[in-house]
């Protein structure tokens, strides 16, 4: 498709190119010698990319230490969020936690209370995952009607890693669960001491007890050295810093899943422990950040996911949702993982409304605000799972719009 | 026996546990510690609404209010009205119906043992963990106190505080009713017009980012 449309296309040549380095010049990166293998002992990007970083939105929190950085999800490839790119959502700063002095306790309706070294949890079985992690604020900002202009910020709680870590059925084997045990309590070793209930048939089914992330050990923004991570679910419920856990036979009802995580109605009454994230994708590019660079060829590139498992189909819309084609889904389609979509699109240069649409393996379909605001009201702050549209001007740049 | 040969007898006894059963799914490794009950209390803080966890000592509203003026008042104001961004404790009552619900300690919280917990895990915000236990109940009950839920001459320990009442108790809803949009997916002819009703440009809130393309 693209071969036909190449010689339409006019080069353009950014502001920052140097016409030196362009043919038939010869550019100095191939003529002089470039950095030594001992230059950079751990590597970071080209500074070239210096712009793909996590950004903040200072207004919507009192302080940065109980507060989010969001994810350049335009910027990225594949499904894999890089280390250094993943959002952040604390809510008392930072623990810098030494390897050699961090403990795991689990304690409560088990036959043995038992006490585990960082090198005890290494030793036992483990298992590889790639996975989602989102915040169920992602979006909330877009609640009220389109409120921010970037991808970044409207979809940027959401990361996908391969996490390895040991089962956590295999820490409660080791622990022997009585059989009145009904809920967990995982519980952080941050300043906010941050404490989810988990129900148990969860903590068995999937959850993992987490030390490495895309391969390394954890970051510390994200649990170094031990966080837990709830597939599928609502990203506070993947407690970083995990340093006890608690077994019991009923919830705790924890200032985050009563006061924070709760979904008030416009009944005045609010659902609890809704922990699913449902069903959701979004359009990567063109978008705020990518905007279109002239009439014709367009890869229309994107992100699905869902908490139900794996993603069955994608549609796009280019008319703002009154036609809709099935993209091409690109890559590994796991459960509870970010999966890759694709179309081939040509712009006429005219004004358009681009959405995509998510299916899941429940058979699931992704909803608009409109129906989601008929059932939740507009005042809703969580789980917005809502289709996304950009409006594609005629300069070919790309705006945040709600549609009706 | 030489405390050699009881590591040794030690050391061999683990290896044979360890590889008598470690192809039995669900049966123990063997890694791990116990751990005393006194080493877990130090780190068990948790509180449930039926009591469990809550720990021996008390408080009262008088002294909640010395404590609260010095330590929580300057990010929650004097009465919990709240400061810039901080959380309001207090008020909203009336409000979780309307299009700027205020959801507070006394408006939205259905379980007073939750503020205890957070409290005694999470504030004063920046010196954590740092109050006595009589402390948590004192401040607990001066923000109960300013709800309206407790009276001036009020004390709390840990059999009171259990069966306090909290005013939204009866305002949420279990379990989870979704998904709650059902619908399909419609390809063709789906809509007859489109109508634009929100530009987040126009709120104009967004942190600078540069367009680049080359970033």
């Amino acid at each position: 498709m693209a071969s036909g449309l190449a010689v339409a296309a006019v080069p353009t040549i950014a502001m920052s190119t140097d016409l030196n380095n362009l043919p038939p010049h010869v550019p100095s990166w191939s003529q002089e010698l470039g950095d030594g293998v001992d230059v950079s002992p751990y590597g970071t990007p080209s500074k070239f990319e210096k712009k793909v970083i996590r950004r903040t939105v200072p207004w919507l929190t009192a302080t940065p230490e109980s507060s989010v950085s969001f994810t350049p999800l335009a910027k990225l490839h594949g499904i894999i969020t890089p280390n250094g790119l993943h959002f952040c959502r604390h809510h008392g700063g930072v623990a810098d936690i030494n390897y050699e002095d961090h403990r795991l306790i689990i304690h409560g309706l088990i036959d043995r209370e038992l006490i585990f070294t960082m090198d005890d949890i290494k030793r036992m079985p483990s298992v590889n995952r790639i996975h989602f992690l989102e915040c169920a604020a992602n979006g909330g900002m877009e609640w009220r009607g389109a409120q921010l202009e970037a991808l970044q910020f409207t979809h940027g709680m959401i990361s996908c890693c391969e996490w390895t870590g040991v089962k956590l059925s295999t820490l409660l084997d080791e622990c022997g669960i009585k059989p009145k045990a009904k809920w967990l309590l995982a519980e952080g070793a941050d300043a906010s001491g941050m404490t989810r209930s988990i129900p148990l048939h969860k903590a068995i089914e999937d959850c993992i007890v987490v030390y490495a992330q895309n391969g390394e050990m954890l970051r510390p923004e994200q649990g170094y050295p031990l966080r837990l991570l709830v597939p599928g679910w609502e990203g506070n419920m993947s407690i970083k810093w995990l340093r006890r856990i608690e077994v019991g036979d009923q919830p705790w009802h924890t200032r985050e899943e009563t006061a924070k995580y709760t979904d008030l109605m416009p009944t005045g009454k609010a659902r609890q422990f809704t922990w699913f994230q449902e069903c959701k994708s979004v359009i990567t590019s063109p978008s705020a950040e990518n905007p279109i660079n002239g009439k014709g060829f367009v890869e229309i590139q994107g992100l699905a996911w869902t908490g139900h498992g794996k993603i069955q189909r994608v549609d796009i819309s280019s008319d703002g949702g009154k036609n809709w084609q099935s993209a091409q889904i690109d890559g590994p389609i796991l459960g509870k993982a970010l999966t890759r979509f694709r179309m081939p699109w040509k712009w006429d240069g005219k004004p358009a409304f681009l959405q995509s649409r998510a299916i899941d393996e429940t058979g699931y379909v992704q909803p608009d605000f409109t129906e989601l605001r008929a059932l939740r009201g507009d005042w809703s702050i969580y789980h917005n799972n809502s289709v996304h549209t950009w409006k594609i001007n005629t300069g070919g740049d790309v705006e945040n719009v709600q549609l009706s | 026996m030489s405390n050699f040969l009881k590591n040794l007898f030690g050391i061999s006894l683990a290896v044979f546990v360890l590889t008598s059963h470690a192809t039995t799914a669900g049966t123990p490794l063997g890694i791990g510690t116990p751990i005393s009950k006194l080493e877990i209390s130090g780190w068990n803080i948790d509180a449930r609404p039926d009591g469990h966890g809550l720990p021996k000592g008390s408080g009262s509203v008088e002294k909640g209010e010395i404590i609260y003026i010095e330590q929580c008042a300057a990010c929650h104001g004097d009465f919990g009205e709240g400061a810039g961004r901080f959380p309001a404790l207090m008020g909203g009552y009336d409000t979780l119906t309307s299009s700027d619900p205020n959801k507070t300690v006394g408006s939205y919280w259905p379980y007073a043992t939750t503020l205890f917990d957070y409290i005694r895990r999470a504030m004063p915000y920046g010196n954590a963990q740092s109050l006595s236990t009589d402390e948590v109940y004192s401040v607990s009950a001066y923000v109960l106190f300013v709800n309206d839920i407790l009276t001036e001459e009020s004390t709390l320990n840990a059999k009171s505080l259990a069966t306090v009442k909290m005013p939204n108790r009866n305002g949420f809803i279990l379990p989870d009713p979704r998904p709650d949009v059902k619908k399909v997916a419609c390809m063709k002819d789906c809509k007859t017009e489109i109508i634009i009703e929100s530009f987040a440009r126009k709120i104009a809130v967004t942190p600078e980012i540069k367009k680049d393309p080359s970033n």
